[in-house]
């Protein structure tokens, strides 16, 4: 075992953790561990653009971007963070600019903007132009512009280390990290990471679901690894999907196909969002595009042999406009379905995208404890984090921004608080939990296979906990769940090496993945109501006078919630500043 | 103002073609064998084949057979991917003697009728270290890319609001922008697997990226970083780089353009 020490450390180097790396690493001794290489982050992976009220192209000012974010979240928004995130949008996209960042201009050479849904001017009376892009890889292009400036930076990155445990120690009764245990994978060393502060940046947890358009990487490792530590969990049933992957594979295609004109079209060749969102049709927030998708597969109105998926009509637009805009989405689709856009319209159903809910914090990044407290030293941002400003549906763009906003908070605070801090003493042994998870999971032997439990979990959770739910398939999903996390019990790996045993980290990955599930499944049963992402037959409507609060789920072993032992759940109300609720129309 | 790019209002409703929804329907299944370079380093002096055979899709791609045999029959198998559909770049490897995106390479393009056996073989990408199976040690490659200096070099004071950049100057160096650092251009290269040394065409098209955008100050530290013996003109123009892209760079003539940047700028 390897120790090591540092004022701030970073898990995870995706957009927020490298973001808060470039501040952090310039203001104290930082250091970056990441499971994958950074530039396979999965911000890699995002597309259409990242907004701001820069009005470059038309008017526009952050204080409707602020509405459409609150309205967008059907509400759950916590208004004050909402306001934080889209006033420093117009910094956070100037920043990335001045750090190299190759976006589209317009004729005067200024960062051009286009339409994306649920961005609107004036409070809702129509699609406006406030997304900031790079063709149709504006993530990519985020993604290697920050490691560039990391490089740029010299920061010092850890790569394919696992972060597999937080370790929290005592400060004048108060718990607070002293660091963090990781594996690294080319050795199989167990290292201890000493450090003042911890940064959680370990994005989202889309595994938990079997059509996603997430990697295979993101299993919430961050996620599950703060909750085992006694950590609050928050809005954790709120996970969107996005109208437009790939039919039967997930993959994504961009909100900016229907940003730059194009229209969903059900078997009758009719354009079906109008008669869901008239005022701006196909570029409703995705929760609404995706549920009214799902029902006109529902009520037999879906294409193809099976009449379960729509299409993505882009055939009445240029196909130099789609080039020189959609690059990318065009070729997934003719790579992976053959389907040639130019020409034909492309068979899409909802994807697994994104976790609103996550690990709580105050807009400084800094990690709840419990509604009002926070942990000293322990910071986290991006997906794996919920500040809250997506509420209940995340609108198109906003994760690209909530990033850089907060991934910048979270580097400037956790260095300004390690500047001060006393390094915390580690107690004894910190490693043992996770050399005993390791050893027996790398030692074990049973009948259960890792892929089939992950099947198992990810088919019900498709089934029983998607677009629609009700009390009857979660708890149906419940009872899969218990009886996987029996069933992970038992399992057997193949791979006995201690070097890149992937075989060992997909193991305890799946681990995570439960865990998280089982949260995710809980809450949404706790519920009762249907508000942005979250969708209840049994329960159609929203309902403020009950619901109008934030989830907090409690690891306790104490308790027991919708009759899971263990767990405890707690209500934290929604700050709401200048925008009472309103109904939710488009 | 940008010109609006909304096309006018497209039909409420249309006629769908009968044919529409491609080859989302019908997806026919087959055989395939899969001839895989295994190499444990804590058991074997050196790699070794193994052959499976496992039943796919025609949808599916050469990281599902590898997943298959991973999660079904030997979970010790190890390659490193994530995305799954071409953008992070974790999964070149070489498969059929030339480098690809296992996630990109389509079973069915192997084939002349949809249900013919396929044959793949696959194995690390060539001239970085083997670490495991298809795992190769990236570290000497993202060397390279970080001697080229690949970020934004400017003077002065910054800018209140964003550098101006016009469309044209936008474009010039678009096609290198797309790079994702897969390495399938570099380890395909006959010279850099006979010289380690050598940037290779991966650094070589990052730092085509920076000396080709109008609002760099850093170009001509980068040239004389690439009229360096292991630099540029190692180059011998075999295009394989711009054969193996997986995001159709053409590499090639980033190439070129920075050989010819070297001969027309004076360096300082």
């Amino acid at each position: 075992m390897q120790v090591h020490e540092y004022d701030v450390v970073i898990v995870g180097a995706g957009g927020a953790g490298m973001r808060a790396a470039i501040e952090s690493g310039q203001r104290a001794r930082t250091a970056v561990l990441t499971k994958i290489y950074p530039t396979r982050s999965h911000t890699g992976a995002a597309q259409g653009g990242m907004c701001a009220a820069l009005a470059n192209v038309e008017e526009d000012n952050w204080e409707w971007h602020t509405f459409d974010t609150i309205k967008g979240g059907d509400y759950l928004v916590d208004q004050d963070a909402a306001e934080v995130m889209a006033k420093e949008a117009i910094d956070a996209v100037l920043d990335l600019e001045k750090m190299g960042l190759p976006f589209n201009r317009t004729p005067e050479g200024r960062i051009d903007q286009r339409r994306f849904g649920g961005h609107t001017r004036d409070h809702g009376k129509a699609p406006v132009r406030r997304a900031c892009y790079a063709a149709d890889r504006t993530g990519h292009m985020i993604l290697q512009t920050l490691y560039q400036n990391c490089v740029k930076h010299g920061v010092e990155f850890f790569n394919e280390f696992y972060v597999l445990d937080l370790v929290m120690t005592e400060v004048d009764g108060k718990e607070q990290p002293a660091g963090v245990v990781a594996y690294e994978l080319a050795t199989g060393e167990i290292h201890v990471f000493r450090s003042k502060a911890v940064v959680f940046a370990t994005g989202g947890f889309g595994k938990v679901f079997k059509t996603t358009s997430n990697a295979h990487t993101l299993t919430g490792d961050g996620v599950a690894v703060t909750y085992r530590r006694g950590l609050p969990l928050e809005d954790m049933e709120f996970f969107q999907f996005h109208p437009t992957g790939l039919a039967g594979l997930g993959i994504l295609l961009s909100e900016a196909a229907r940003g730059e004109g194009g229209i969903l079209r059900n078997a009758d060749g009719e354009r079906f969002m109008e008669r869901y969102a008239p005022t701006i049709k196909d570029l409703a927030p995705r929760d609404i595009v995706a549920r009214s998708m799902a029902n006109e597969v529902r009520e037999g109105r879906g294409c193809g042999p099976n009449k379960d998926y729509v299409l993505l009509d882009l055939t009445h637009l240029e196909p130099a406009h789609i080039d020189e805009k959609l690059p990318d989405i065009t070729e997934f689709a003719r790579t992976y379905l053959g389907v040639e856009p130019y020409t034909e319209p492309v068979p899409v159903f909802p994807t697994a995208h994104y976790g609103m809910g996550g690990i709580p914090t105050n807009v400084d990044s800094e990690v709840l404890r419990n509604n009002t407290d926070v942990v000293p030293g322990l910071y986290a941002a991006g997906e794996c984090a919920c500040v809250s400003v997506h509420g209940s549906n995340r609108l198109g763009t906003n994760s690209l921004l909530d990033i850089n906003v907060f991934g910048k908070r979270a580097g400037i605070a956790a260095a300004e608080y390690a500047q001060t801090a006393a390094m915390p003493e580690l107690p004894e042994n910190p490693e043992t939990f996770v050399a005993g998870e390791i050893e027996r999971l790398r030692t074990s032997d049973g009948p259960e296979r890792i892929a089939a439990i992950r099947r198992d979990l990810q088919e019900t959770m498709d089934a029983n906990v998607q677009v629609f739910r009700t009390d009857e398939t979660m708890r149906q999903a419940l009872n899969d769940i218990e009886a996987l996390r029996e069933r992970y019990k038992n399992i057997g790996i193949q791979d006995r090496g201690k070097r890149f045993n992937l075989d060992l980290l997909e193991a305890v990955e799946l681990g995570f993945l439960l865990e998280i599930a089982e949260v995710v499944t809980v809450a949404a049963i706790h519920r009762k109501e249907s508000r942005g992402g979250h969708f209840r037959e049994d329960f159609p409507d929203r309902d403020d006078e009950n619901f109008m609060q934030h989830t907090m789920t409690y690891r306790d072993p104490e308790s027991e919630t919708e009759g899971i032992p263990g767990m405890r759940l707690e209500w934290k109300p929604v700050v709401i500043t200048r925008y009472q609720p309103m109904e939710r129309k488009y | 103002m940008a010109e609006n790019t909304q096309a006018a209002e497209p039909a409420s409703k249309i006629d769908l073609p009968a044919s529409v929804g491609g080859e989302a329907g019908g997806i026919p299944s087959f055989q395939v064998t899969a001839k895989i370079a295994r190499f444990d380093p804590e058991r074997d002096s050196e790699p070794h084949w193994e052959e499976y055979r496992v039943e796919m899709h025609g949808t599916d791609r050469v990281l599902d057979v590898l997943h298959k045999i991973k999660w079904e029959i030997d979970g010790s198998l190890s390659f490193r991917r994530s995305c799954a559909h071409g953008v992070c770049g974790s999964d070149a490897m070489r498969i059929n003697g030339r480098n690809r995106l296992a996630c990109k390479s389509l079973l069915k393009d192997f084939q002349k009728n949809p249900t013919d056996p396929v044959e793949i073989t696959v194995e690390a990408i060539k001239g970085l270290p083997l670490e495991k199976d298809l795992i190769v040690d990236m570290e000497p490659f993202f060397q390279s890319y970080r001697e080229i200096m690949p970020f934004l070099i400017t003077s002065g004071q910054e800018p209140t609001k964003e550098r101006v950049q016009s469309q044209a100057d936008r474009a010039i160096f678009d096609d290198t922008t797309k790079c994702i650092l897969c390495a399938s251009c570099t380890t395909s290269c006959p010279v850099f697997w006979t010289d380690g040394q050598y940037f290779g065409p991966a650094a070589i098209v990052n730092a085509h990226r920076f000396i080709f955008d109008s609002r760099d100050e850093g170009g001509d530290m980068r040239l004389e970083v690439l009229n360096d013996r292991e630099g540029v003109w190692r180059c011998r123009t075999t295009f394989n780089c711009t054969d193996a892209c997986p995001r159709g760079i053409q590499v090639t003539k980033a190439i070129a353009e920075v050989k010819q940047a070297l001969l027309t700028r004076t360096l300082a």
